[in-house]
């Protein structure tokens, strides 16, 4: 639909922007050569936190991630929230945005949390509406990232690989490849994480993402992993990284920190590892 | 499919929907508990965020349970999740627990307006000799025009002491009950309010005169003198233009 790559993101190592690291970033940024940052806490008229938004953007890429725009929804988008979301990224021009293959709004409701759709034709043509709209709202290109489920649909048709794969082709848009998301799902749903990554469509995917998780149990004594973004990136998921980037080559790269966020040099050393991985990583 | 999924979120009461399972076609029961606890916590979480003096008031276990019980009733409407909790203090007004205090609600109010001010729209501030320059026989008539982080909270209790004193600030002395808020840059500072202070700050807010202003807190102190308000208006950056009459 538009002829522009995804998005113009370095191949480097980003992390999730977070107030409390401004001062070391703007210092002593390390091996980030990238921030993200969630569209939604800069949609306030003013004041400190677009301040500090204009004042990394003048050092850094940035990535504009949402995560309220609902796009798996059964209802229609919200048009308010998109024309904030066509404002953001028109003051800013970020280097690229993403959203989830998720939903969060219902009946005017925002439930905050990324909620799971059953995989079917009929979603996936909804799916592909509302990328369709989104995309024609801010002019460019979005990634869609493939979601963390605790749970499986009985009425899906067709794995979410597939589905993925399919948005693209119809919508033209690039994939934000979550290895983290990956694992937990794939430990969730009794699959193969290395399968899901080698029937991924890695020639779409325009940024990996990394992270944390937590790990329980369901009521049969099965392991479930809770995204949680509150942790250190697992090693298992470390290993799948290195396994992702064989397939994707050099790939924009971030770490997600959401809760009990760290001191800035527990997060830049995570930034460092991904960034270490990055330079073995062959075109 | 999301209309029975939203309602069996929002109430732990409620079946997990048919159609949701295990890897095994088992029904997901616990799995689906996970996105229960997963929206309110994060809910209560930036509940936490917003009324930081509320928890302190109440306790932290205390404001989780309350905040949980909040977010069920009253789900936010906007993924700004920057302005959620507008409803808490009506809320806490009702919430039979929390009856034997009874300043909570203005507290929340007070603390909502302070995260209103923050995020507010940047404006630049008119210079003190700009006010100084106007006639004294123009000046009724003169509009004086707020900063959009201008908050004036009328409360019944005296919310900026019970404030402060979770702020590391003690002022014992600050009894009044009306607060004014300005951000000279990016931080709101509340301040207390003489009588007839707010009445002449709100109608300064809705455009009138300053005439009409000085009057307003006139009706409410009749010793009000407007100067000690100017003043901390300029010293907040709170007035940003002063236009003669239309």
């Amino acid at each position: 639909m538009f002829d522009q790559p995804f998005n113009s993101l370095p191949a480097r190592a980003g992390v999730g922007f977070k107030p409390q690291h401004f001062n070391s970033l703007m210092e002593t940024p390390g091996p980030v050569g990238w921030l993200e940052i969630h569209a939604e806490n800069y949609m306030g008229d003013g004041g400190r936190p677009l301040a500090q938004l204009r004042a990394l953007a003048e050092r850094f890429p940035i990535s504009v991630h949402g995560v309220g725009l609902s796009i798996g929804g059964d209802g229609p988008l919200d048009k308010d929230h998109l024309a904030r979301l066509a404002h953001l990224v028109d003051w800013l021009r970020p280097a690229g945005f993403s959203e989830h293959l998720a939903w969060s709004t219902h009946d005017s409701h925002f439930l905050n949390d990324l909620l799971p759709l059953p995989y079917t034709h009929a979603t996936l043509a909804r799916v592909a509406s509302h990328i369709d709209e989104v995309q024609e709202t801010l002019g460019r290109t979005m990634l869609l990232e493939n979601p963390s489920t605790y749970l499986r649909f009985a009425e899906s048709e067709m794995p979410e690989t597939e589905f993925l794969a399919e948005i693209s082709r119809r919508t033209g848009c690039g994939l934000l490849l979550d290895v983290n998301n990956v694992f937990v799902s794939a430990t969730n749903q009794q699959i193969d994480p290395r399968t899901y990554i080698d029937t991924f469509p890695v020639d779409v995917v325009g940024e990996i993402h990394l992270g944390g998780h937590d790990a329980d149990q369901d009521e049969h004594g099965a392991p479930v992993l809770i995204d949680s973004h509150g942790t250190p990136v697992a090693d298992p998921v470390w290993a799948l990284y290195t396994h992702a980037l064989t397939r994707t080559g050099p790939c924009p790269t971030l770490i997600e920190w959401d809760t009990d966020i760290p001191d800035w040099p527990v997060l830049s050393a995570e930034a460092a590892r991904a960034a270490a991985r990055l330079q073995q990583a062959t075109p | 499919m999301s209309h029975a999924f939203t309602l069996a979120l929002l109430d732990p009461k409620r079946p997990v929907p048919p159609g949701l399972t295990d890897p095994q076609g088992r029904p997901a029961g616990k799995r689906f508990d996970i996105y229960r606890n997963n929206i309110i916590s994060s809910l209560v979480r930036a509940l936490e965020t917003g009324f930081p003096v509320v928890r302190a008031l109440v306790g932290e276990e205390f404001f989780a349970a309350m905040a949980a019980e909040f977010a069920r009733a009253h789900p936010p409407r906007s993924p700004r999740l920057m302005f959620y909790g507008a409803q808490l203090p009506g809320f806490l007004e009702r919430f039979p627990p929390v009856q034997g205090l009874p300043y909570l609600p203005d507290v929340a109010r007070l603390e909502l307006a302070l995260r209103e001010s923050y995020h507010a729209a940047d404006t630049e501030p008119i210079r003190p000799e700009a006010l100084a320059a106007i006639p004294a026989q123009n000046l009724p008539t003169a509009i004086l025009r707020l900063a959009p982080s201008v908050r004036v909270l009328r409360a019944g209790w005296p919310v900026l002491r019970i404030w402060k004193a979770h702020q590391d600030q003690t002022d014992i002395s600050d009894a009044t009950h009306d607060v004014l808020i300005c951000r000279p840059l990016f931080d709101p500072v509340p301040q207390a309010l003489p009588p007839g202070g707010a009445a002449f700050v709100a109608t300064l807010l809705e455009g009138a005169p300053l005439g009409a202003a000085v009057l307003a807190g006139e009706a409410e102190a009749p010793r009000f003198t407007p100067a000690p308000v100017l003043s901390r208006l300029l010293a907040g950056h709170a007035l940003i233009s002063v236009e003669p009459a239309p």
